[in-house]
């Protein structure tokens, strides 16, 4: 390797620069927590003290713990995201490659078709889609959630993915060709581990409106046994909000959870593109 | 084979939910709110005392976020999967739903015999001649205060409007309050709790506002410009950096006993009481001159209704006579001291600042939000105008005199007897 | 190869097509078509582009779409001048080969993109607030006290911190895709560079920059679906009204609006059909300048 590369000056200058971001990154959610562990005064006089003996209190948590089943709250949220990440990264992926490696009449329009549907917010169709769901009886079920994240994470998947399938070199997929494998083949066994940076990039991108939203949950799935995290911590964010100590560890108890599932996709999305970029 | 695990388990929870809604063999009644503030008072209190008379009916509270009831409503109600029990915002949103054929007429339901015309009339069409809530509770404006900060600074309670600016100049000369909690980040308070609750007293309550309605008073007159005037001095008395404080930002500042006075309506009651460790006292809007008969806002704020599409429509109508009952009115009316009832029967309350609010009822006339009422059916919405405007009075970004012009202007353009 | 039967395209497509359509495309035209009617005396009756006529004709109207086009394109602005060009630095920086701690910073420095809004919205109306005082005193530790200000209550800083505070939220995305297009940029090409004395900084602008315009094209054409159709952050952070004065409305909050109302405005279903129609217009033009112009010329150079 050239030591062009490893300036130690150069070092420096990175690492102040990604520090500085790093803390301008961390700081608002530090506030929440710490301000979470705190008695209400101590939240008001010293914002941003670490709590101390004296102010360190978790009577906010108490109070969020004694509203609602947030373990089965958590397992829906886990269940919709996850059931809703599989299918938008397979029907995503399918239709992407069919989009970037067949050339057939009325490919761009169809490509241009996938996209339409993130230039009008979801939002205004609600009432059709909720149409939808009572005729098919999937009201308050977790399934009309999936159904509505997949297609609404479809256009950015197909987006991303054709791209990304576009620079998969020809040859490997002509070689797999030539040793009899079939269409299908070549795409689960030879694109697909190529793409999978793209694919967890996907997976990330998605995962967070999917879990953070509110709206969908609200209208679809309002039920006890189908309420998501998001809905069940609402709760606290409402009309006459005083309550800070609850709403502060509402707030933590909702980045925890999604924290964690960050983390375990970023090990994908790290080893994708690790394993992407050696070839 | 993640899959096929995924799969199932999805399935298994489908399975499970319906398995659970199927199994109830009681009548059980959805209630749709927007008071997710309450929901452990009903859970715990009204629930139980309803369902323990009544055996074979259950009750359900399922409260969303303020901001997203209407449209989560209507979205419901249109697909047809909202709940059997409406709670009503006042007037024209649940005017439209009866219009629309989605909540159910009630004029024939016993319990509305407890109710005066007055009360029923936010949730009437315009002719009277249909009623479809049970009106649950109305809400008035003051000024709620920190009775150890007047007493510490020697300030009484002011009854006139010179009263009122002379104590505030006191309390901001001393420095160790902010003289008045409230901020316009969230602009409603500006209007609901600035606006509509000093106006009254210079539109003369009903007068003004039926005057207005009937086109033979104009937003540009004296006593409809007036209350921008007195908002327009406020803004010295905020605190700094009112412009980005928002409504918890000022119920905080209030409670922690930071600010002197808050402007406030009688909803913040029971809120309050949990979180203060000093005396509250309360007052109502000052009147211009001493001797002038005052004026409050007395807000038809709540009620319930039934959806026209309930399967279970004979159960609600049993749960809505009993909200219309004296019973309720007591239990309600107790567990949010605030709310006041709407009932005909008398109410006795425990809680001393609700008692406070609610004997202005004898001193001073009564009056709903002069917004309310049919003004604010078209486009421009005279409401969020209001707010609006209250806001720039308050910052003084428009003169009175503009925004009163600017209003007129908006309301005239759909308002016919305005024109 | 060619053929072979083509049924196989059929079967890659057929799973997405059919969910998008049935659960979005359907649903969202089926609304849109609204924008063709008003409500009449006896419900929804014809009215072919009155609406559209009362969008840009009638002054009411047409002067909050301006509104909130104009904010939308500052807010849009902000994202491209601030945003992609710390995601670009912060992914050149990471992808550094000797770089020690990378995945801890890179974590972090994505967190943000992983909040909800209303913890976005709720915890930088806390740290800006004047009355709790984390930036004012912050300021002042530094000396610079004078220059707080009440920024979301002030109309002429309050769209530009929401759009600061959103770039915030979001760096990380450019941030992640720029970083995995860096990472895949072949060994070999750095090192012919290398051998033609092509290093550091150099090295980036000359080698590494054209091979990933690309990716900087797709973040862009991202950002600019992203911002145009934003409404949350706004809305948690503002309300519906988009306060001060209308200073923060965007086109999302304006069509939220209409189409569902507020306060004691009821909804609007055809004139919010009408918005959201405009809105599609406007960025469908955007995506397809993006498809035809730049993206077929980009390609070009790339090979």
């Amino acid at each position: 390797m050239n030591k062009a590369r490893q300036n130690p000056l150069n070092s420096f200058a990175a690492h102040a620069a990604l520090i500085t971001w790093t803390v301008i990154a961390l700081f608002p959610v530090v506030v929440i927590l710490i301000n979470s562990f705190k008695t209400r005064k101590a939240i008001f006089r010293e914002p941003l003290a670490l709590p101390s003996a004296d102010s360190f209190s978790t009577i906010g948590y108490e109070t969020v713990m004694k509203q609602g089943d947030f373990f089965l709250y958590f397992q829906n949220s886990f269940i919709v995201t996850v059931a809703s990440l599989f299918f938008i990264l397979l029907f995503g992926a399918m239709a992407a490659f069919a989009l970037s490696e067949y050339r057939f009449r009325g490919n761009t329009l169809m490509g241009l078709y996938l996209a339409l549907g993130i230039m009008i917010p979801i939002r205004i169709g609600t009432v059709a889609i909720l149409e939808l769901m009572v005729q098919t009886g999937l009201v308050n079920t977790l399934w009309a959630l999936i159904l509505v994240y997949t297609a609404q994470g479809l256009p950015l998947a197909v987006f991303i993915l054709s791209e990304f399938m576009r620079q998969v070199s020809d040859d490997l997929k002509n070689a797999g060709r030539i040793d009899g494998m079939s269409e299908y083949a070549i795409f689960f066994k030879l694109v697909l581990p190529l793409v999978r940076p793209a694919m967890a990039t996907v997976a990330v991108f998605n995962m967070i409106p999917i879990w953070n939203d509110l709206w969908f949950p609200l209208i679809l799935a309002p039920g006890e046994e189908t309420k998501t995290l998001t809905l069940g911590s609402q709760v606290f964010i409402g009309q006459f909000v005083t309550d800070w100590n609850a709403v502060l560890s509402a707030l933590s108890l909702a980045i925890l959870p999604v924290l964690v599932l960050y983390v375990i996709f970023s090990r994908q999305l790290i080893r994708g593109i690790t394993s992407g970029a050696v070839k | 084979m993640t899959q096929k695990k995924l799969t199932g388990l999805l399935l298994a929870t489908t399975v499970l939910g319906s398995a659970v809604a199927a199994s109830a063999q009681d009548v059980t009644l959805t209630i749709e709110s927007w008071r997710n503030d309450d929901l452990s008072i009903w859970q715990d209190k009204i629930i139980p005392a309803f369902e323990a008379a009544n055996p074979g009916i259950k009750v359900q509270f399922t409260p969303s976020a303020p901001a997203e009831y209407n449209a989560a409503l209507n979205s419901k109600l249109d697909a047809g999967t909202a709940g059997d029990l409406i709670t009503c915002r006042p007037f024209d949103a649940s005017l439209a739903l009866y219009d629309g054929g989605k909540l159910a007429d009630l004029s024939d339901l016993e319990a509305m015999a407890n109710f005066s015309d007055v009360a029923k009339s936010a949730w009437q069409t315009d002719d009277g001649s249909a009623t479809f809530c049970v009106p649950m509770a109305s809400v008035i404006h003051g000024f709620i205060y920190n009775k150890d900060a007047f007493a510490e600074l020697g300030i009484e309670v002011p009854a006139t409007e010179a009263d009122f600016f002379a104590a505030l100049d006191k309390i901001k000369e001393d420095g160790t309050y902010i003289p008045m909690a409230m901020g316009t980040n969230d602009q409603w308070e500006a209007a609901t709790m600035g606006y509509n609750n000093i106006g009254p007293n210079y539109w003369k309550g009903e007068e003004g506002r039926l005057a207005l309605i009937r086109g033979e008073q104009k937003l540009t007159d004296e006593a409809w410009v007036a209350p921008y005037r007195q908002l327009a001095r406020w803004g010295a008395y905020l605190g700094d950096g009112y412009e980005a404080q928002t409504y918890p930002d000022s119920q905080n500042l209030f409670t922690l006993g930071r600010a002197a006075i808050y402007p406030a309506g009688s909803w913040e009651i029971s809120g309050f009481n949990s979180l203060v460790d000093f005396e509250m006292g309360a007052f109502y809007p000052p009147v211009q001159a001493a001797g002038d008969e005052c004026y409050i806002s007395d807000h038809t704020d709540i009620a319930i209704g039934l959806n026209a599409a309930s399967p279970n429509a004979d159960a609600a109508r049993t749960f809505l006579n009993w909200v219309g009952s004296a019973e309720f009115a007591t239990l309600y009316a107790n567990a949010l001291p605030g709310f006041f009832s709407l009932n005909s029967a008398p109410v006795a309350m425990e809680d001393p600042l609700a008692q406070e609010f609610v004997s202005w009822r004898d001193k001073c006339n009564s009056t709903i939000r002069s917004t309310y009422q049919i003004l604010s059916r078209g486009t421009p919405n005279l409401e969020t105008e209001t707010w609006n405007a209250s806001v720039n009075a308050i910052k003084g970004t428009e003169t009175p005199e503009a925004a009163g012009a600017r209003l007129q202007e908006g309301l005239a353009s759909w308002y016919e007897p305005q024109q | 190869m060619t053929t072979k039967s083509r049924l196989h395209i059929a079967v890659f497509l057929a799973p997405a097509v059919l969910v998008y359509t049935a659960v979005m495309i359907w649903p969202l035209f089926n609304t849109l078509r609204l924008a063709l009617y008003t409500s009449g005396e006896e419900g929804r009756v014809f009215s072919g582009l009155m609406n559209f006529r009362t969008l840009f004709g009638d002054p009411r109207w047409s002067e909050s779409f301006w509104n909130a086009l104009g904010n939308n394109f500052w807010f849009f602005i902000v994202h491209m001048l601030v945003q992609n060009p710390i995601g670009v630095a912060l992914a050149a920086i990471l992808s550094h080969p000797r770089l020690r701690f990378a995945a801890l910073y890179r974590s972090a420095i994505f967190i943000p993109t992983i909040l909800s809004f209303v913890i976005v919205g709720f915890a930088w109306k806390l740290i800006l607030s004047p009355i709790w005082g984390i930036a004012p005193s912050m300021l002042d530790a530094v000396g610079l006290k004078s220059l707080f200000a009440p920024w979301l209550g002030k109309e002429e800083y309050a769209l530009t911190t929401l759009a600061l505070i959103s770039v915030w939220q979001f760096v990380g995305i450019p941030m992640m895709l720029i970083y995995a297009a860096l990472l895949s940029i072949p060994e070999e090409v750095l090192e012919a560079g290398e051998i033609d004395g092509i290093t550091g900084a150099s090295a980036f602008w000359k080698i590494k920059l054209p091979l990933i315009l690309p990716s900087i094209g797709i973040i862009s054409i991202l950002t600019f679906v992203g911002n145009f159709n934003a409404f949350d952050l706004i809305y948690a952070a503002q309300g519906a009204l988009a306060g001060p004065d209308y200073s923060t409305d965007i086109l999302g909050t304006f069509l939220y609006r209409t189409f569902f109302g507020f306060q004691l405005q009821l909804g609007d279903p055809h004139m919010g059909s009408t918005i959201a129609t405009a809105m599609f217009a406007i960025i469908l033009a955007g995506v397809c300048l993006y498809l035809f112009a730049i993206q077929t010329r980009m390609r070009r150079y790339q090979f």
